[in-house]
């Protein structure tokens, strides 16, 4: 696209570079703020559909459709309060850092294949590392609002994050493993074609690490049964008890930017990112050659592809919120350290014993090799994907050693 | 039209440059100059940030991102939560004496001056505007850390000179464990004195409720105990 602007339309390289970054910007900061928009409705609908309630049923129609947009001019009106012993400049920062952190991991998230903010050849790494920061924002709140709940919401929500780091990492490392590589744009399209290619559905270990993976994220981004930090039975509301206004709804743009990001991010690593459980495009005749419209339609399909999944692991999470009641801390810390860590583990080593000793699946000719049907095609003879990633350290040992 | 054609001559890789090298050296001069704990940690945070968003600019994403989970994100999510243990009344402000400030400053200036002599003895780091450089890659360190130095020459004589780092590598991973068994002694030591305490009030007012201390148990313990209660 920047080369586009500075070929055609005669832009300066610097302002063909911001624009495109400016685009790539408020494309993403629109999925999260529309998300969180079109989530928060869904949030109230579902619980009280699981609750045998109505839920919003008056603004905007007969569903309550426009209920967060009224939500959202509330808290926009709403008198924003500071409490007096408060440490003003962190109380103020502290919404923004949970916000910009949660926004910052979707640079590296890609949509379509090469629908992405910026292509990092770490891009697993670099979301699961920014992921990490949010937690920052919550510490600060508790700590700057000089309120014993608030503290120790921020405490169990340091305590929590910090532990689910490990098992969540364990699950991030396998589809790296099986794809050689930690780019999140090759690593879906190495899962390209039918459903059968999905790592999900890749051996029986990668299937178990999925759902430690699902709890781990939910856990990460601090959601029911996991959301010790603002557990209102105990805690009024936990780190954001005296926030109101205007940044309260940073903390949960923020919140429901990471729900959606650690779904999409299971959607890449898993389900096969924007590759359908059937291959729409390539079965409507879409492949390359046939133009820049059926380029972008293809890229669109994909698009649609990922933020469906994404969207359907978000509701599975909100449906979970509703179901299952809230653990206490000393679960919370059992669950993780002696339950998903060893799993993990066990399903990691497990997984690279069958990648060792039956790459090709267990009955020969059923599993199509990764790449064969794709929705979308890839740039270039051989392919870009291919061209850009470094050789693994592993590849390069193998070499070295006679 | 002038403003453009000179914004135009401007380098922006520079000048982000320099953004993140303000950013990284201002909050690191503010880490110094701040007397809350908490106020310090953050200004770290951010300071390590800037340096991250210097190692992105430069091309080195798998060092950025490094930098962004092992400093900003494990270390200091550790600091700020020990922190906020220990922030009682004595230790929200900490003011530093003259001298401390004195002596911390003739370290940091010999240190200074001894890593500007070390950058600037490199004869290939003078020379501005390098030309076409080869893609950043990490593999001959990485390869290098387990006993292989790929960065010879194929056959090369002195195999035995130039081994690669493994043993210092395994001297820091022995250090590391030892610590960690460290800290784990230390904590177990402790618990079991606390669970005796409990008990201990348990039996002596068995009508109220056994009052927990978190004084002297380990961070996890205390957690624990609070969210039972």
């Amino acid at each position: 696209m920047a080369d586009f602007l500075i070929n055609s339309v005669g832009l300066p390289p610097w302002l063909a570079w911001t624009v495109v970054a400016g685009v790539a910007a408020f494309l993403i900061l629109n999925v999260i703020a529309g998300g969180a928009l079109v989530f928060i409705w869904a949030e109230r609908k579902i619980a009280a559909r699981i609750q045998d309630r109505l839920g919003p049923t008056r603004t905007g129609g007969r569903f309550g459709w426009l209920q967060s947009l009224a939500d959202g001019i509330k808290l926009l009106a709403k008198e924003d309060l500071m409490p007096e012993g408060a440490d003003g400049l962190l109380f103020r920062l502290a919404p923004y850092v949970s916000f910009c952190a949660s926004f910052c991991a979707f640079i590296a998230l890609p949509f379509a294949f090469d629908f992405v903010g910026q292509r990092l050849n770490v891009g697993v790494f670099f979301v699961v590392a920014v992921l990490g920061l949010e937690v920052f924002g919550v510490i600060l709140a508790g700590y700057a609002s000089a309120s014993k709940w608030s503290l120790f919401g921020a405490m169990r929500e340091a305590a929590q994050v910090v532990s689910y780091e490990v098992p969540l990492g364990m699950c991030v490392v396998v589809p790296v493993m099986l794809a050689g590589t930690m780019d999140l744009v090759t690593i879906a399209e190495k899962q390209a074609g039918w459903a059968t290619n999905w790592y999900l559905f890749h051996d029986p270990f990668t299937f178990v690490i999925f759902w430690v993976y699902v709890t781990c994220a939910v856990a990460s981004v601090n959601r029911a049964p996991f959301d010790l930090a603002e557990a209102e039975s105990e805690l009024v509301a936990g780190f954001h008890t005296e926030y109101s206004g205007l940044r309260w709804s940073f903390f949960f743009m923020a919140e429901y930017g990471s729900m959606f990001l650690v779904s999409a991010l299971a959607a890449v690593l898993f389900l096969g990112g924007w590759n359908g459980p059937v291959p729409v495009a390539k079965l409507l005749g879409l492949s390359a050659g046939t133009g820049d419209t059926a380029h972008y339609l293809v890229r669109l399909i994909g698009c649609g592809n990922l933020l469906l999944k994404a969207t359907l692991g978000v509701l599975v999470m909100m449906w979970v919120r509703w179901t299952l009641p809230r653990l206490r801390i000393d679960q919370v810390m059992t669950t993780c350290l002696k339950y998903c860590t060893p799993i993990a583990a066990v399903m990691f080593a497990g997984a690279m014993i069958w990648q060792l000793f039956l790459p090709g699946g267990v009955v020969p000719g059923v599993s199509r090799p990764a790449g064969e049907i794709r929705e979308g095609w890839l740039e270039g003879p051989g392919g870009a994907a291919e061209r850009s990633v470094p050789p693994a350290v592993g590849g390069a040992v193998a070499q070295v050693r006679p | 039209m002038t403003g453009c054609v000179m914004l135009a001559a401007v380098n922006f890789h520079t000048m982000l440059f320099y953004l993140f090298a303000i950013l990284a050296c201002g909050f690191a001069i503010g880490v110094v100059l701040a007397d809350n704990v908490v106020r310090m940690a953050l200004y770290l945070v951010f300071s390590l940030g800037a340096t991250a968003g210097l190692f992105f600019l430069a091309g080195a994403e798998f060092i950025g991102a490094m930098q962004l989970m092992i400093y900003v994100g494990g270390t200091l999510v550790l600091l700020v939560f020990g922190v906020m243990l220990t922030a009682q009344a004595p230790f929200v402000s900490i003011k530093t004496s003259t001298g401390d400030r004195v002596l911390a400053g003739v370290v940091a200036a010999s240190l200074l001056a001894l890593l500007l002599q070390a950058a600037l003895s490199v004869d290939a780091w003078r020379r501005p505007g390098l030309g076409e450089v080869g893609p950043p890659a990490a593999t001959p360190i990485g390869t290098a850390l387990v006993g292989i130095r790929v960065d010879d020459p194929p056959g090369a004589p002195a195999a035995g000179v130039r081994s690669g780092y493994l043993l210092p590598f395994e001297i820091v991973s022995v250090h590391l464990l030892v610590v960690l068994v460290g800290a784990a002694y230390l904590a177990r030591a402790k618990r079991r004195r606390t669970a005796r305490a409990i008990e201990v009030a348990a039996s002596v007012e068995p009508a109220a409720e056994p009052r927990l201390r978190s004084t002297g148990a380990g961070a996890a313990s205390a957690l624990a105990q609070g969210g039972v209660r």
